[in-house]
């Protein structure tokens, strides 16, 4: 059995994101020891993810060298974490071993997850996430002369079709959950942002469709077609090979709420991790930047990462200097927000024989029965499976608003081998660095 | 009067005396604060113990029960007739194998003897060199958040359940709830518990913190529950902290894997070195679980009497009171017997067995 | 490094453009990408596609992993369904 190996550094980094990136290179540059942790294969988090299918900007190549450069900065990719064993600690897991990394200052940068909606035949081989579909063709997923429909809500809909198509697949529709007048008010501010215009001019795609949401998913065995409600009422049946349907973005708050981080609770933050004006926590030596604290977009996480590095090694000046940035990147996010809230409508998507929980194959119809997450769960297996109720508890709490607990360790499934490796700490105080 | 009788607590136990006392033809009240409890916790394996006599009446009359009520009972509440195997590391614990099998055969519980090899046949899981074990193929495994469930709704017409927080008993036996408003009923039952000792402060009844862990679905590692022999030592005579070797096929093909016991903690946090002991034994039976992942890992707090027995019968001194509490491990296992107990001991009816050796024992004296 | 990875997924061979996610591999051996079956019996792929949803669950060289957030190496065996 191999023994859970210590280790240690000054600054931990949670995700290698931009907001991950830029923290990690912020703080390195006072000579502490970072190391960035990050699940994915390689640093770039989800919008500049790296593969096969990527195409990375100059930005993204332009971070990850900064990461290689830096002497004292450790990247472990393919890492997650799997608990807090003690105060100033955390137990992290890879595919080889797993080791318990002491920081004397946490900066998390989780990012955040797609919101995937039930509905009538979502689990369908060919149905996935509108981000998931581009995480995948960057993977190296092949959909050269697939069609494909792609639904949802949010900006990431125009990415995902971007993707797809650049890898020669056929976009068939882009189906926006929101109104024209919300998404044209979007596009119409896009202009005072650097970069974005270019977005607007994407939201004049002829296959973009307002006032639009799928229906249901249908085929044998795999996607065949898809069924989409129109602003005109009518509904549509489209045969295509696969749907990339997602409803916008949710903070991956799970490791923060462990470790006993408060949540903001105002505006569009909601639901994201607190942090006040240099990025710090509810909780002493914890920092948080990116998504995590509320969805704002990758320029927006540069500002904050930068922010809490220099904040976390306790450079005032260099963290101040951020600040307008990051202002600015603000008042995009809020922008953001408004544009594509999702209507109540949509909240009627799933039958009552629709699978909500797809790990414990437990239906809508027992979910409507049950009084709370805690009955669910208990009694009907829901968020018992393997991921651990992360996308059937954002669909029970967009669709009964049920709040789920604070999540207990461990944070995603681990090798058993992992958890009995804490009984004794190996060496004590001489770890490596 | 709001009902024949007052169950205070809808755990396995609780559920059981409102299900026995319907039976009974009383007009029950369930209350229950919601707040979960052992029932909910833990591995609901249904085992007949051998300490003593009266545990071993206790157990295996209702196993017998639960057996009866199987058939009956939804699919969810996941009874499953797998038997238990005690494990026998080595000759000295092969030896007490046979010891509890002959104690057994006595009270003519089925149970027969594996060596090492008929034992490697059964689990080929285990490691190699363990020296065999006995086997108990009428023990078997329940889900009991649902089967609690299920035992309050056989009796939905004479059995109600209001979700509310007693926080006083009152000098005459009326329960005065949180929210200020009171309830009576001739006859209470107290069955809620470690959180029993807030309502009655005299009673014996210690918390002892349990781990468990669940794995993700691996169908076909483990086929019976596998406990090891020197579990019976380390649970029932040690007082510091301890782990046994105790690990369960749910149907879904998931492991469950326990044990461990720490004294007068409620603190119901994970503790990372105690689950860390507690996999590191398991381990040592089951080498192959290293690999195998978790997916959660949680505490439950067993209600323990000093003499490992429950306390069934009439509160000795508080009017209307009966007690249904103290049955630390075995909540599950004994329920229906308990409730069947207290049921004929409240209506005046002969119990199937002695009721005399759970008789409210040990109760502080009022200051 | 070369520019393909020769990989055996459920005992058939399979190549795939080197840095390629074993998701990725999953659909390029043919077929729908099904990664395993469900509780009740009907086949899922990869589904969220950044390691969330767990749909994607494989055997990678005997041990349960997550087929999207896993690279293709030269002669990794990956077995899918439960």
């Amino acid at each position: 059995m191999s023994s859970v190996v210590p280790e240690r550094c000054d600054v931990l980094v949670v995700g290698a994101g931009p907001a991950g990136m830029a923290a990690a290179v912020a703080a390195a540059r006072s000579g502490a020891s970072v190391v960035v942790i990050d699940d994915n294969p390689a640093p770039g988090g989800q919008i500049w993810r790296d593969g096969p299918g990527a195409k990375l900007p100059p930005a993204a190549r332009k971070w990850r060298d900064a990461l290689e450069r830096h002497a004292n900065i450790r990247v472990r990719s393919g890492t997650r974490v799997v608990a807090a064993p003690s105060p100033g600690e955390l137990l992290l897991e890879d595919a080889e071993g797993a080791v318990r990394m002491r920081w004397s200052k946490l900066i998390l940068c989780t990012g955040a997850r797609e919101l995937l909606l039930p509905f009538p035949g979502w689990t369908l081989p060919g149905v996935t996430g509108a981000g998931g579909l581009q995480a995948l063709i960057k993977a190296g997923l092949p959909v050269e002369g697939e069609r494909i429909v792609v639904a949802g809500s949010g900006p990431l809909l125009l990415a995902a079709a971007a993707t797809a198509r650049s890898a020669g697949a056929k976009v068939l529709r882009i189906a926006e959950q929101a109104s024209f007048a919300s998404v044209a008010r979007f596009g119409a501010g896009l202009a005072r942002w650097p970069g974005k215009a270019a977005q607007a001019v994407a939201l004049a795609d002829s296959c973009y469709r307002t006032s639009s949401h799928v229906v249901s998913a249908g085929g044998a065995g795999q996607v065949e077609s898809v069924r989409l409600r129109q602003g005109n009422g009518k509904e549509v049946e489209i045969a295509c090979d696969r749907i990339a349907c997602g409803f916008g973005l949710v903070p991956n708050t799970q490791l923060g709420r462990m470790l006993g981080c408060a949540l903001a609770s105002d505006g569009f933050s909601a639901r994201g991790l607190q942090v006040d004006a240099r990025q710090a926590t509810s909780v002493p030596g914890i920092y948080a930047a990116g998504e995590c604290t509320g969805f704002g977009g990758s320029e927006r996480a540069l500002a904050q990462g930068s922010i809490a590095g220099h904040a976390a090694v306790g450079d005032e000046r260099a963290a101040a200097a951020h600040e307008g940035e990051r202002a600015r990147w603000d008042a995009f996010a809020a922008q953001l927000h408004r544009g594509f809230a999702l209507h109540a409508g949509i909240r009627v998507l799933p039958r009552p024989d629709t699978l909500v929980c797809r790990c414990e194959d437990v239906p809508f119809s027992v979910l409507q029965d049950c009084s709370g997450w805690t009955d669910a769960k208990l009694h009907r297996r829901c968020g018992m499976g393997a991921c651990q109720g992360r996308v059937c508890g954002d669909a029970a709490q967009f669709l009964f608003g049920w709040t789920p607990p604070v999540p207990r360790p461990p944070l995603s499934p681990v090798r058993i081998a992992t958890l009995a490796g804490l009984g004794e700490v190996v060496g004590g105080a001489d770890a490596r660095q | 009067m709001d009902a024949d009788v007052i169950v205070i607590g809808a755990g396995i136990v609780g559920a059981a005396c409102a299900h026995a006392l319907a039976d009974a033809g009383a007009k029950v009240l369930v209350l229950d604060a919601g707040i979960g409890g052992a029932t909910g916790a833990g591995m609901g394996h249904l085992v007949v113990m051998d300490d003593n006599p009266a545990e071993l009446a206790l157990s295996r009359h209702s196993i017998a029960q639960w057996r009866e009520l199987a058939p009956r009972m939804n699919e969810d509440c996941a009874y499953s007739a797998c038997g238990t195997l005690w494990i026998a590391a080595n000759d000295e614990e092969m030896a007490e194998a046979e010891r509890k099998l002959q104690r057994l055969r006595a009270d003519g519980i089925d149970s027969r003897l594996l060596d090492a090899k008929q034992l490697a046949a059964a689990e080929p899981a285990l490691r190699k060199g363990l020296a065999g074990a006995l086997e108990v193929p009428g023990d078997g495994i329940l889900y009991a958040p649902n089967a609690a469930r299920w035992l309050l709704a056989q009796h939905a017409a004479s059995i109600r359940v209001e979700q509310a927080k007693v926080d006083a008993i009152e000098e005459d036996g009326t329960l005065r709830l949180a929210d200020g408003s009171r309830r009576a009923a001739p006859c209470v039952v107290l069955a809620n518990g470690i959180q029993a000792t807030a309502l009655c402060p005299e009673l014996p009844i210690r918390p002892k913190k349990g781990h468990l862990l669940i794995t993700d679905r691996y169908p076909g590692t483990v086929h019976h529950q596998l406990v090891e022999l020197g579990y019976v030592t380390s649970a029932h005579h040690s007082e510091g902290d301890s782990v046994a070797f105790n690990v369960q096929p749910r149907p879904t093909g998931q492991l469950l894997i326990g044990s461990s016991r720490q004294f007068d903690t409620t603190d119901a946090a994970v503790e990372a070195p105690m689950l860390a002991r507690m996999l590191q034994r398991a381990l040592d039976y089951l080498p192959g679980l290293a690999n195998l992942n978790a997916l959660r890992s949680w505490t439950g707090m067993r209600a323990a009497s000093p003499d490992g027995l429950p306390l069934l019968g009439k509160h000795p001194w508080r009017e209307r009171l009966w007690l249904a509490v103290g049955h630390e491990g075995l909540g599950v296992t004994t329920a229906p017997g308990s409730a069947h107990l207290l049921a004929a001991l409240m209506t005046g009816a002969t119990p199937g067995f002695d009721a005399a050796p759970y008789a409210p024992r040990g109760l502080r004296e009022a200051a | 490094m070369s520019a393909h990875t020769l990989l055996n997924i459920d005992g058939r061979l399979v190549r795939v453009k080197t840095g390629s996610s074993v998701a990725a591999a999953l659909r390029v051996a043919g077929g729908t990408g099904v990664a395993r079956i469900s509780v009740g019996g009907q086949p899922r792929a990869p589904f969220c596609g950044m390691g969330v949803c767990q749909e994607c669950r494989v055997l990678v060289d005997g041990r349960r992993r997550l087929a999207c957030q896993t690279v293709c190496t030269e002669g990794m065996r990956v077995e899918t369904s439960e």
